[in-house]
């Protein structure tokens, strides 16, 4: 009896012992992904790099039009892909809470939130790049704006399921048609939750590389033309961190510290919106 | 004068209740046809791809998928090399990763002080949402330097002249290979594997646990005889989005797998999975047919996540979890 106790209680503490090491393990390994970044990448972190252009190889410089590229195809698909992933969830949980598309929908939007993003990029490039027989900052905009889709979506649909019915009931009591309903009672309590969405949709194509290097491919130089390729943080540091050359490295470590911490504030900015909207 | 007047009031009233009633069924249209655009993307994916790779595939037919020869020179494409190095480098990943992100799923739900359980939920979570760019420059100059000058050498010395072992890890030590490429995935999928389960475990209710602790089960057994059973599906669900991450990653793969389309014995040897060779091919690539094959292997890779990831998101959904990412 003794004995069966006893190994009963081994077995739990090495178990134990297992799980925190596994734990210990994981976290320790991101640490050191985290600590390497930050010991690489934050000499360089100044205002150079924030005002110069991509040098050539073997000068220094900053990474100026990478940032603002980046900047400019992420507030693009942004502004093209959050307004459709908006309607499409207000479709899902407000017109067609209970129609059988819904349920199609929301099965097919869940695979495409973690669909390789490489494909989307072959994607825009068979319908865009080749039509117009180059690429060009538009491409790109179209390859991120329907990785946002599915974020937006997904979010918009929970936050407007989780407002209570009886607002709607109420509004509707009073005659409202739906659309006012939707547009006066459910988003406005939605509200918080539906930024969250879009925030974590920006996060996310932010420091998105794959679907950008065959849509919207790279510029040395400085670009406002949307037309015309133009470069991104993204493939900018692919791009640095590959080559030989010592200033290009350091400046792809900048860089991706840089992304690192952009998307880490969006990531935390966009939770605690979410645990605020769920706490209502 | 009062009937004019409560008629004009009519009048008006039905005017506001036409165009109120108008405005909605434009509203409905409008947010319904955004809804089918998401179903008409997925059809418009896969008929884009196939378009592209119709020339590859009638070219090679089947023998595409199992001819390991890629020569552009020649104009000869097999994909063999690529879907092995797919599927050898998240093998790689899994082994590591499940067991580690389960551990740290039991650590979060069953060992962890009440009070650190939020904060490092929350620290899992937001590296889960780490660009994989990020993982791959740090496989790049961190990770692979560290095995080409203390890892891989002892290895392969210590290796020498046992049987099978001796070939799977056999040299030169370059630092970036298969292994490498999946020891960066492993690293990649382990929080977002951990955040799922963990979500999965704590779905298991409360009075299912205490009755088992009421008998005096010991953690363990509460977790072997009633936390896993209950989960199983969720489990084996948020392994397989992990495995759906996995296959279809590209930056984390592309910096440290080393480009080579060739299947080695050696884990250690440069390989290429589908998503690297997209990437480091095709800007470059010349020549429709070469487009073509190149797109054809995205197909392939689309068809299999898709397979995986749909197979994972019914398991999850089985279990009422429907994870975020």
């Amino acid at each position: 009896m003794k004995r069966l106790y006893l190994r009963r209680r081994l077995i739990n503490r090495a178990i134990t012992v297992a799980s925190i090491g596994a734990a210990g393990f994981g976290i320790l390994f991101l640490l050191l992904v985290l600590w390497k970044l930050v010991a690489e990448g934050l000499g360089g972190l100044d205002l150079d790099l924030l005002t110069k252009m991509t040098p050539p190889p073997g000068s220094d410089g900053g990474l100026l039009n990478p940032i603002l590229g980046s900047a400019v195809i992420t507030a693009l698909a942004t502004l093209v892909g959050a307004p459709l992933g908006l309607l499409a969830g207000i479709y899902m949980a407000e017109y067609g809470r209970y129609a059988r598309i819904t349920v199609v929908v929301r099965f097919i939007n869940d695979v495409l939130l973690s669909a390789p993003s490489i494909v989307i990029g072959l994607f825009v490039y068979e319908i865009m790049v080749v039509p117009m027989g180059h690429f060009s900052a538009w491409a790109g905009v179209a390859a991120l704006a329907i990785i946002v889709i599915p974020v937006v979506l997904r979010t918009t649909e929970d936050m407007l399921s989780l407002v209570p019915g009886g607002l709607r009931e109420a509004a509707a009591a009073l005659g409202a048609p739906r659309w006012i309903i939707i547009g006066k009672v459910a988003i406005r309590a939605a509200l918080s939750g539906l930024v969250t969405g879009v925030l974590l949709a920006v996060a996310r194509i932010s420091g998105e590389t794959a679907p950008l290097l065959f849509t919207a491919l790279n510029n040395q130089f400085w670009s406002t033309d949307l037309n015309a390729p133009i470069a991104s943080l993204p493939v900018t540091i692919f791009q640095f961190a590959m080559s030989p050359y010592e200033e290009w490295q350091r400046l792809a470590w900048s860089g991706a510290l840089l992304i690192t911490l952009a998307v880490l504030c969006l990531n935390a900015f966009a939770r605690l919106l979410a645990a605020r909207q769920r706490s209502k | 004068m009062a009937a004019s007047t409560y008629a004009a009031h009519a009048a008006e009233f039905r005017r506001r209740a036409t165009w109120l009633t108008a405005v909605d069924r434009v509203f409905h249209g409008v947010t319904l046809a955004a809804a089918i655009i998401v179903l008409m993307l997925l059809a418009g994916v896969i008929v884009a791809l196939f378009d592209g790779a119709l020339p590859a595939l009638r070219q090679f037919g089947v023998g595409f998928i199992v001819n390991e020869v890629w020569n552009p020179v020649t104009e000869q494409f097999g994909a063999l090399a690529p879907i092995y190095g797919t599927l050898i480098t998240s093998l790689i990943a899994m082994l590591i990763a499940v067991p580690v992100s389960l551990g740290i799923a039991i650590f979060l739900t069953e060992f962890c002080p009440i009070r650190l359980r939020r904060p490092i939920g929350i620290a899992i979570e937001l590296l889960a949402g780490i660009p994989s760019i990020i993982y791959g420059i740090w496989g790049l100059f961190a990770l692979a330097p560290f095995l080409q000058k203390n890892v891989q050498p002892p290895i392969i010395d210590a290796l020498e002249g046992v049987p099978v072992l001796e070939n799977l890890f056999a040299g030169p030590p370059y630092g970036i290979g298969v292994l490498t490429a999946g020891l960066i995935l492993s690293i990649m999928i382990l929080p977002f594997i951990a955040a799922v389960t963990r979500d999965v475990f704590e779905a298991v209710p409360a009075v299912l646990k205490e009755a088992a602790y009421g008998i005096g089960c010991t953690t363990w057994e509460v977790i072997r005889n009633v936390v896993i059973p209950y989960t199983r599906i969720g489990i084996f669900g948020g392994v397989m989005l992990g495995l759906g991450r996995a296959l279809g990653e590209t930056m984390a793969v592309t910096f440290v797998i080393g480009n080579a389309h060739r299947i080695t014995a050696s884990l250690f040897a440069p390989g290429t999975t589908i998503s690297a060779a997209i990437a480091n091919e095709f800007t470059e690539a010349v020549g429709d047919l070469y487009t073509s094959s190149l797109i054809a292997l995205g197909l392939i890779l689309f068809v299999i996540t898709f397979l995986v990831l749909a197979a994972a998101r019914l398991m999850l959904a089985r279990m009422g979890s429907r994870p975020r990412a």
